[in-house]
This record gives structure tokens, sequence and C-alpha cells, in this order.
């Protein structure tokens, strides 16, 4: 393997680790649910990508031939990871768990008309 | 080099299984702890792929795919039973 393809590697093979750490640490460290959902569905799902990029890049560099079937992973990881992020929203929104954000202030259309 | 770079990331997606299983042990909801659970097993497939580069053996992406696969069903059963308090209607 020539020096180039192993620094490209490694690059993307300790990107992918600090982007999932990025995304637990988020999850360990915010403070309400809403703001914790945040951090695993985008950072961790980076991380898996570039994991699996780096890879596709071994497998097609020391193996013969394009090595394709990671992209099956991150197809998957990219589609799924909104619908069960949504799910757990509605879920949390169902269970009305404590948020950070604030009530308005004033209601934005008047309702005292009845 | 690469070596070298795979230790650096096994030992932090180590830190990130711990920190989220921190969290599912934590989690003051039930909804934090199925979001603990979503993230542990992205982690898992994290480790699944860096172990499948480290020893070169391209068996291991059967087994993230079907992680993969098994974890959104289980988070998408977790929460719709969290929502409507029973899965199949």
């Amino acid at each position: 393997m020539s020096t180039l393809a192993e620094i490209i590697l490694s690059v993307l093979v300790v990107a992918g680790g600090v982007f999932t750490l990025i995304g637990s640490l988020g999850l360990w460290r915010m403070r309400d649910f809403y703001t914790r959902l945040h951090g695993p569905t985008k950072a961790t799902t980076l991380g898996v990508g570039c994991l699996l990029v780096a890879s596709s890049a071994f497998f097609s560099i020391t193996g013969d031939g394009l090595s394709l079937h990671e992209v099956l992973v991150s197809l998957f990881l990219f589609i799924t990871a909104p619908i069960s992020a949504h799910l757990m929203t509605k879920a949390a929104l169902h269970r009305h768990l404590p948020s950070l954000a604030r009530l308005p202030s004033t209601p934005p259309i008047s309702t005292d008309s009845r | 080099m690469l070596n070298m770079a795979l230790t650096v990331a096994f030992s932090m997606v180590g830190m990130a299984f711990a920190l989220s299983f921190a969290r599912l042990l934590k989690g003051p909801d039930a909804t934090d702890r199925v979001l603990a659970l979503d993230t542990l097993y992205i982690n898992a497939i994290a480790l699944l792929v860096l172990l499948g580069i480290q020893l070169a053996s391209p068996l291991y992406f059967e087994a993230a795919l079907l992680i993969a696969l098994m974890g959104f069903v289980g988070t998408v059963a977790l929460a719709k039973y969290l929502l409507r308090g029973d899965i199949i209607e």
C-alpha cells in the first residue's frame, strides 16, 4: 500500500472515531431529551459514514477490484436514522417530556373571541 | 501508521460505547434509554467495521448490515410501543 493511500485511510479512520465520540458525548452531556437527540443522530451517522468510506477504500486497494458493498450499510443508515429520530421525538412529545425551550410569551393569535 | 490510527479509533469508539451505556443506565425517561440503545447499535457497527479493517477480512460487513437492520427494527418497535402502548394494532 502506498504512503498516500495509508495517510488518507488513517485520516478517515480517525475522523470516524472522533465523530462517533462527539455523538456519544453529546448524548451524555446535553440536558434535555430534544437536544440529546441532536448529537447521535447526526454525528454518529457521519462517523460511521467516514469509517465505511475508509473500509471501502481499504478493500478496494488491498483486494482485487472495487469493493462497494459497504455502500449498502451507509445507505441503509442514511435512510433509517431520520425515521427513527422522528419516531422517538413523537414518543417524547406524547410523553410530555420537559424541554429547555421556553414557551412563547404571548399567544400569536388572539383566542378570546369565544 | 494505519495500525496506530486504528488503535486511536478503537479507543475513541470504546469511549463512545461507555458514554452511551452510561446514558442507557441513567436515562431519566424511557425514550432516553431507547435513544441510548439506538446509539449503542450504531457504535457496534463502527466497531465491527474497524475490526474488519484491522483483520483485513471482508466477513464482518454481513454482521454490520444485520445489526443495522435489526437495530432499526428494534428502535421502531420500542418507539411505537412508547407512542401507542402497543406494537401491532
